[in-house]
């Protein structure tokens, strides 16, 4: 294993902003890894010290193929993370929203093209993603459907779904959409939290990783074989709204499967506790996000849910 | 009259509401709608509301149309100094145009641009963020300056930047807009949390000389100032070299030439100038940063160049 500075900047005020990637084996750029782009992106990062793990130990027996090189990127963004921000600290700009960057751009694109340099001419990316609201989801896999991705190559993580994302207008300057632009295979692995670590989620988004590497050969491990994953269209998730606004309790767990009509959960009034909606599944299938915070808007999605 | 033309429920007994002010007169049916508070830091726009509806209560027999003023798009921002939707952390102007069926977010932004859509004529009002100050500007793509230009040569502003298209500004509420049909201009001018009178004085000239070309406006115009095109020229970008403290020796407006020396970035603590900021090239500095702490690719300026000699064909 190498550790090496793939970026820096300074800083007025802190110490240099040095951002580190760990390299593992030799040879052909075979599997990019990035952690926390967003300053609350504990989990994602938290996988990637994991991945380390377990890759040192894949290193040390012999284990990672020949002529196979792999990096990982635990954190991209640390500068907001410890000062408890979500986008870069100075202008609230998202780093994942300026690929591919520019070097005589402003702060955050010459981040994103510093390391856009470094991450380019692996065969596959992995970015561990997370949702802007609060909640849980699944683990899955998404890939985005920028007409040069075989979206079979999802089923080698094992995981339950694999979702294919039509790209929308801002997904254009992401990781994953200019990756797979300059020819990587892309994928945006969920791995339920973000700035909580769920330690069972993370040890079964290593184990996909692991298992999707050793599907291409990139390691040798053996991981316990998985989900058959089923492939779906976003679009095709059940989005449920919630019809009223107060204090939110769910009455399930994602990874449930419900039944059309059954109860997912309650809206109360946050004053006098009346109920003021049930929140109903309008389809049958398997609860794939929850929303996770104890107060909800009206018209915000508390849960989808996969016919 | 004062309407709702959005309504969500909030956690804790309240409710965002998205309001627009109808002024109507005479029988003509153009209508004009000004649009401001997309982003919460960026107030230049709310004077000019104030300012465009008391004119027209005083003056409400000069004016055959109808004129929508649309203050705040995004009220929990401006209420709570917070420049993109607060919660959410979602820049409102990424979002459009929306769905009925989405987030929170984005049904607002779908009613937000099914009222808005049917105008004849939108005009956005941003100023520039915290950072940056700017003089009074339209910003349009090309495939739409064909159409806009005429319009915007009546808004009394200084510049009119024609720029590439951008796949990510198709989330925008001027794309949504003008691929609907309602024409949208862009205003960018002054700084972010401050309101600049004198600015907003001219593009309020500019509103009323904008009504009098659509023909819904019977009073007297004051005449507006032809503005430099972007077309044939060049726009030069000063970025920061360094990280420190940016102190300028140039002022908004100069005119300088390529090399003139227009700032110093300085590190307080060694007490050394660690770069020596100078023009890019010669010409107009109508972009000039306000905040003065810097990272290596803060933008210190821009410079808009001289027009260009257009060879003979």
């Amino acid at each position: 294993m190498k550790k090496k500075i793939l970026f820096s900047l300074k800083s007025p005020y802190r110490e240099q902003l040095d951002i580190t990637g760990f390299k593992f084996g030799h040879g052909k750029k075979s599997m990019a890894i990035v952690g926390a782009m967003r300053g609350n992106e504990v989990q994602q990062m938290y996988v990637c010290s994991r991945m380390v793990q377990e890759l040192k130990k894949l290193e040390a027996t012999g284990r990672i193929a020949e002529d196979c090189e792999i990096l990982i990127v635990p954190c991209v963004n640390y500068y907001s993370m410890n000062i408890g921000k979500r986008f870069w600290a100075m202008d609230n700009t998202d780093i994942n929203r300026m690929f591919p960057g520019y070097n005589l751009g402003e702060t955050t694109q010459r981040i994103a093209d510093g390391l856009f340099s470094r991450l380019q001419g692996y065969e596959y990316g992995v970015q561990l993603a997370s949702f802007y609201q609060p909640g849980h989801f699944l683990p899955h896999v998404k890939i985005m459907d920028t007409g040069f991705t075989d979206t079979e190559l999802m089923k080698d993580f094992g995981l339950q779904f694999g979702i294919i994302r039509k790209p929308r207008p801002y997904d254009t300057t992401t990781l994953n959409y200019n990756w797979q632009i300059w020819e990587t295979k892309a994928f945006s692995v969920y791995a339920n939290a973000t700035d909580e670590i769920d330690a069972k989620a993370a040890e079964e988004t290593v184990n996909a990783i692991l298992r999707f590497m050793n599907s291409r050969g990139i390691v040798s491990v053996k991981t316990h074989p998985g989900y058959l994953t089923e492939l779906l269209d976003e679009s095709d998730n059940i989005q449920i709204q919630s019809e009223a606004a107060g204090i939110f309790m769910s009455s399930v767990e994602i990874g449930t499967r419900v039944e059309r009509g059954d109860v997912l959960g309650k809206i109360t009034d946050p004053f006098d506790g009346e109920v003021l909606s049930e929140v109903r599944s309008p389809v049958s299938g398997i609860v794939y996000f929850e929303y996770h915070s104890p107060l909800i808007n009206e018209k915000t999605v508390c849960f989808k849910i996969i016919k | 009259m004062i309407e709702t033309i959005a309504s969500v429920g909030l956690a804790v007994n309240e409710k965002l509401n998205i309001q627009k002010r109808r002024i109507k007169n005479g029988k003509s049916k153009t209508r004009l709608s000004l649009v401001t508070g997309t982003h919460g830091d960026e107030l230049e726009g709310q004077f000019l509301a104030y300012m465009l509806g008391s004119f027209l209560d005083e003056h409400i027999d000069m004016l055959d149309g109808i004129v929508d003023i649309y203050p705040a798009l995004n009220p929990m921002g401006i209420d709570s100094i917070t420049r993109g939707i607060p919660m959410f952390d979602l820049d409102m102007n990424r979002v459009f145009p929306g769905t009925k069926d989405g987030t929170m977010v984005e049904v607002i932004c779908s009613s937000i641009v099914d009222d808005i859509s049917g105008s004849d004529v939108c005009v956005d009002v941003h100023a520039s963020n915290i950072f940056l100050k700017e003089i009074p500007q339209i910003r349009m793509s090309v495939p739409t300056a064909e159409t806009l230009m005429p319009y915007a040569q009546k808004l009394n502003v200084d510049f009119v930047w024609v720029h590439e298209s951008a796949t990510v500004l198709e989330s925008t509420l001027a794309h949504t807009l003008n691929t609907r049909g309602t024409k949208t201009l862009v205003v960018e001018m002054g700084v972010g949390m401050r309101i600049t009178k004198e600015y907003c004085v001219q593009l309020f000239d500019g509103l009323i000389s904008l009504m009098k070309y659509m023909g819904m406006w019977n009073g007297e115009v004051h005449e507006v100032r032809e503005p430099i095109v972007s077309i044939n020229h060049e726009v030069g970008f000063v970025n920061s070299a360094a990280a420190g403290i940016f102190v300028p020796c140039a002022n908004f407006g100069d005119t300088v030439k390529k090399g003139d020396h227009i700032g110093d970035v300085i590190d307080p603590l060694s007490s050394k100038v660690v770069e020596k900021v100078e023009a890019v090239c010669g010409g107009l500095i109508f972009t000039l940063r306000e905040y003065p702490v810097v990272y290596g690719g803060s933008l210190l300026a821009r410079i808009l160049e001289p027009e260009k000699e257009c060879a003979e064909s």
